[in-house]
């Protein structure tokens, strides 16, 4: 689905503070599995979930979505894949303030140009399947944490992405929205999407409803384990 | 093409709400704003219209005035003085004006005394402007008394009173026959106030003056083209001190709107930069910005103007009006014509949508260039 | 849901539609003007007049055009009065107080 050749990322390049987050990572990412980037603090794990998720490009090495080279793609069209194969859920959620929950869903739709009727429509199916039709315009600053991180995946799911990018999502949840959360993550991966997530928080590691775990440490791969012991 | 309008539709959806969001800040720079091209426009459109009837209605005035001079100030027109003026080729129509001017101690106003040429007027009676109906309560078959320089009271009967409709140019008049004007001023017979000439042929207007200079060294020929321009000139200067005492507010404005238009908040930063993460390409942050900037900047312009016009065109310009006609006890009421200059509203148009939609994209350029993984790393 | 473009495109478009409303407001007020502009434009040329009565607050600018020679606020000798005098402003009450004894004394017994 997703393959990297020797990924390199330096920070500050040429200067003084120059910085390597990533020093030669090869990975594959299989499809419709939950996956997660596990690892402490400065690990690069991150780095490495934004040039997964096209946010940013590679210093050195080659992305391949779906066996075509991405990486050395001008930014429009970096930016056109991004809105239509992935979805993005970020750690503070990220939502813009002062929008409506549905607002705030169908903000990715907008540059496609879909009429907005459609995507009122398919939010709204969004926003039952998590159980939030109630909630639907409110104001997201008025929404609890978990409420706001369920508009969160409402809004990532937009655009019908192949693959959902989650930036450390448990971080403002405690454990018992961290599960309902990963049994989200669960059905996705169940009904065909590719999951790719960092976190270190290890109930969400040592969660069964995780299919493999890459383990970084300094910028380097050094560990992959394929956790659940039955494939589906 | 439908794809692009529906998306132009999108962006449009989130300026407003993000234009809603912020009620009080936008609604008070829409309405500083509106304000702003409505004194303007205001100002622009009465100018135009008023000097554009003045010279209307002034087309038809006398193509030569000729006052005679005794050092250097206007004097009476002297027997004989017109039968010269005869002589000079190139005028087709001679004739003396009566004319002076009357100070009512009781308006504390000056009235224009005249008699005309194309009506007889019984004596004892006189024709009077619509200011003087208003202000001294006349009307047909009233009696009014003047005091003449000489002391004494002469009283006349008021038989007609002026059309309204011509205010701008007859608020003021007082018509009344010959024999009553000699006897009420004690002008003597065979004088003049002055003497309308016409000429035969228009291209020959000044040569006629300078040939009346000429053979009237005393004489001081008033052309009409001079009139027309003194006119033109005046709401010129009256606009241009408007619009000097405008200056200050104005850049006082360009600043606050730069200030607003060009400063982005952190909030607006952080706004940005989700959405570049959530797909949005640098050019539709840009074209989000752009239409905030571009309908607040055009709405402002088209509420200004449309309440300038009506103030204008349907107020009769209550709220400048002392500064751009001037101040008179003796006040026309009169409705304009309106007349539009079109290269006026465009100007206008320009100078106001274009700056601060300029001014919203200055600093997007930037932000919106950032790249999309900030957010992320927070 | 109600669109917040709906609003903010339907105002701009009711902005629009007053804005070309004034340009026919124009044109209908225009042709109504019409006839009373020329009886107007006969009744000056038929009185011989010279003059707007905007600024009546002075003799020398009551005709502005007609000015002598050398009157107050003239440029120039050859140039025509376009500086009405006090056309700001009124007179302060002040110095009208001070002349009542004199206009009394002139006013008409009527």
């Amino acid at each position: 689905m997703l393959e990297l050749a020797n990924i390199r990322k330096a920070f500050n390049q040429g200067q003084h503070n120059e910085y390597w987050a990533l020093k030669g990572i090869d990975l594959e990412i299989p499809p419709a599995r939950v996956n997660v980037l596990k690892g402490p603090s400065g690990s690069g794990k991150t780095t490495l979930l934004t040039i997964l998720g096209c946010l940013a490009r590679p210093t050195e090495g080659r992305v391949r979505l779906k066996g075509e080279d991405i990486s050395g793609l001008p930014e429009r069209f970096l930016t056109e894949i991004r809105r239509s194969t992935f979805g993005f859920i970020f750690q503070q959620f990220n939502l813009v303030r002062g929008l409506s929950a549905i607002e705030n869903i169908i903000l990715p739709g907008y540059p496609t140009g879909t009429p907005r009727a459609r995507l009122v429509e398919r939010a709204e199916a969004l926003l039952a399947d998590m159980q939030l039709s109630h909630r639907r315009d409110a104001k997201v600053e008025w929404l609890s944490g978990g409420e706001q991180q369920r508009v969160a995946i409402c809004r990532a799911l937009i655009n019908d992405p192949e693959i959902l990018v989650a930036d450390e999502p448990t971080a403002n949840l405690d454990s018992k929205l961290s599960a309902e959360f990963l049994a989200i993550l669960r059905r996705l991966a169940e009904a065909g999407r590719t999951v790719i997530l960092t976190s270190h928080d290890p109930l969400v590691v040592e969660s069964e409803v995780v299919d493999r775990v890459y383990s970084l440490r300094d910028g380097r791969l050094i560990e992959v384990v394929d956790t659940r012991r039955a494939w589906p | 093409m439908n794809r692009w309008i529906e998306k132009q539709r999108h962006l449009i959806d989130f300026t407003a709400s993000s234009l809603a969001r912020r009620k009080g800040k936008s609604l008070g720079l829409l309405v500083v704003y509106t304000l702003l091209v409505f004194v303007l426009a205001s100002v622009s459109l009465y100018t135009h219209a008023l000097r554009n009837e003045a010279t209307r209605v002034l087309a038809g005035t006398p193509e030569v005035v000729l006052q005679r001079l005794i050092a250097g100030r206007h004097d009476l027109i002297p027997p004989g003085y017109i039968e010269k003026i005869g002589r000079v080729r190139g005028v087709q129509k001679i004739e003396g004006r009566l004319w002076g001017y009357y100070y009512d101690s009781v308006l504390k106003a000056n009235y224009t005394f005249m008699v005309p040429n194309d009506r007889r007027i019984p004596e004892g009676e006189i024709v009077v402007g619509p200011a003087l109906e208003r202000s001294r309560g006349l009307a047909e078959g009233n009696g009014i008394s003047f005091r003449a320089y000489s002391g004494e009271l002469h009283t006349f009967i008021v038989s007609e009173v002026l059309a309204h409709e011509s205010e701008l140019v007859n608020a003021d008049l007082v018509l009344m026959s010959e024999p009553d004007f000699r006897r009420f001023f004690a002008y003597p017979d065979g004088h003049y106030t002055d003497i309308a000439l016409w000429v035969a042929n228009p291209q020959e207007v000044r040569n006629v003056g300078l040939k009346l200079i000429n053979a009237l060294p005393d004489s001081r020929p008033i052309l009409r083209e001079e009139v027309l321009r003194t006119y033109a000139s005046i709401f010129d200067w009256r606009e241009g001190m408007m619009l000097a005492l405008l200056s200050a507010a104005i850049l006082a404005f360009g600043i606050f709107a730069w200030e607003k238009a060009a400063g982005l908040s952190a909030e607006e930063k952080r706004e940005i930069g989700i959405l570049k993460a959530i797909g949005w390409e640098t050019g539709d942050v840009i074209a989000m910005k752009f239409w905030e900037g571009f309908l607040v900047s055009l709405l402002a312009f088209l509420l200004g103007y449309v309440i300038a016009y009506i103030h204008v065109f349907h107020f009769e310009f209550a709220l400048f009006a002392p500064v751009l006609q001037g101040w008179a006890v003796l006040y026309p009421s009169f409705a304009l014509t309106p007349k539009i200059d079109g290269l006026q509203v465009a100007t206008l148009f320009v100078f106001s949508v274009l700056p601060y939609t300029a001014a919203t994209l200055v600093p997007i350029w930037r932000a919106a260039t950032t790249d999309p993984d900030t957010v992320m790393r927070g | 849901m109600s669109r917040p473009s709906d609003r903010v495109l339907g105002f701009t478009l009711l902005a629009a539609a007053l804005f070309a409303a004034t340009f026919v407001d124009a044109t209908l007020q225009r042709a109504a003007h019409e006839p009373a502009l020329q009886r107007t434009e006969r009744l000056v040329e038929d009185l011989r007049l010279s003059d707007l009565v905007l600024f009546t607050e002075a003799r020398y600018t009551r005709h502005l055009t007609q000015a002598d020679l050398h009157s107050a606020f003239q440029d120039h000798p050859v140039a025509l009065e376009h500086f009405p005098s006090g056309s700001l402003l009124p007179p302060p009450a002040l110095l009208l107080d001070r002349h009542e004894p004199l206009d009394r004394e002139a006013a008409p017994s009527d």
